[in-house]
């Protein structure tokens, strides 16, 4: 685990430069392409943490909101955002952000963190142990969110369902007004 | 909406099957090597989202009609749900029932295939549906939908 971690802090610069470029950018199109820029370096970086699952659905989640977001800028006419940030925003964010890393204080500094690449494992010791023999799955991932997990799949189901329902129900092409049906192409 | 250049749309030609049958094999393999159904599904998906941006509305939803997304979209969601009642025959909910097979083969591991394919049906079908819907939607004015009495 000692030799990666130069390359883990690069990958995190890189996302940490590309975020803050997404958010003081004027630019739509700019925003969009340095978020799509912070996901692929993510991937890499799951790659790097030996996750490859996670990593090819970020990537393969990452070029599909892309193509979608480009798209949705592409549309509108006036991309270059005029209007001035509220302080007051990021006054209450830095204040919940010191918040978080305080209560994290609070709840670690007793303990101490684990030790990076070796993780606290009460319940994944379980499933590593006996996820082969009880599921006869040889990807471990798979044996998780599908059968040891399989609530916490159905729930991620069950959110996706809804919310394409809402969105197809928000951005269809045909509406209803009073009874009769209207097309709004 | 219209579709792009002739080079665009022949390497479009090209590329499209290649990525459905890869798309697949991440689908089928998801219990072997790392992937899944949503994975697969996703790759599927930008498949016909390739299409539907080379070729314009028509040609995509020539070879996958609305209709039929919708379809596939609530039977996947359904098949997932229904595979999960299924292990109440071996006694609870998400009970993996369906014979193990042998581990490293590709009929293995039961009832995990089948939720892998359900998930890509469903994640598939529900990705191209709300691109498409997308990809047609017009920004309106606000004035343009008084006047056409939509508010």
């Amino acid at each position: 685990m000692e030799s990666i971690t130069p390359q883990l802090y690069t990958l995190l610069v890189f996302m940490v430069i590309g975020s803050v470029i997404a958010i003081e950018t004027r630019n739509l199109l700019s925003a969009v392409i340095s978020v799509s820029a912070v996901g692929f370096a993510l991937s890499v970086a799951f790659l790097f943490l030996g996750a490859p699952d996670i990593a090819i659905t970020q990537l393969v989640v990452e070029v599909l909101v892309l193509v979608i977001l480009i798209r949705g800028t592409i549309l509108i006419d006036n991309t270059a955002i005029e209007a001035h940030r509220d302080t007051l925003a990021l006054v209450a964010s830095l204040i919940f952000f010191g918040m978080l890393l305080g209560f994290g204080a609070m709840i670690f500094g007793s303990r101490g963190f684990p030790e990076f690449g070796e993780p606290l494992m009460r319940v994944s010791k379980v499933y590593v142990h006996t996820g082969l023999p009880a599921t006869y799955a040889a990807n471990i991932v798979t044996s998780v969110i599908l059968d040891f997990r399989g609530y916490d799949t159905l729930g991620e189901a069950t959110v996706l369902f809804t919310s394409i329902l809402g969105a197809l129900a928000i951005l269809r092409r045909g509406g209803k007004v009073s009874g009769k049906e209207v097309a709004t192409t | 909406m219209k579709g792009m250049t002739l080079i665009v749309r022949t390497v479009t030609d090209f590329v499209v099957g290649f990525i459905v049958v890869f798309g697949a094999y991440i689908v089928l393999y998801g219990h072997l090597t790392p992937g899944g159904g949503f994975a697969g599904g996703v790759i599927v998906a930008c498949a016909f989202i390739l299409l539907l941006l080379a070729h314009g509305g028509d040609v995509a939803y020539s070879k996958l009609p609305e209709r039929v997304g919708h379809l596939l979209d609530s039977s996947g969601a359904l098949a997932f749900l229904a595979i999960a009642w299924f292990g109440l025959i071996g006694g609870y909910f998400f009970m993996n029932v369906l014979g193990k097979g042998e581990p490293f083969h590709l009929f293995s591991s039961g009832s995990i295939l089948a939720y892998n394919i359900a998930i890509a049906f469903k994640v598939g079908s529900s990705l191209f549906l709300v691109f498409a819907a997308l990809a047609t939607f017009r920004r309106r004015s606000f004035r343009a939908m008084i006047e056409d009495e939509l508010l």
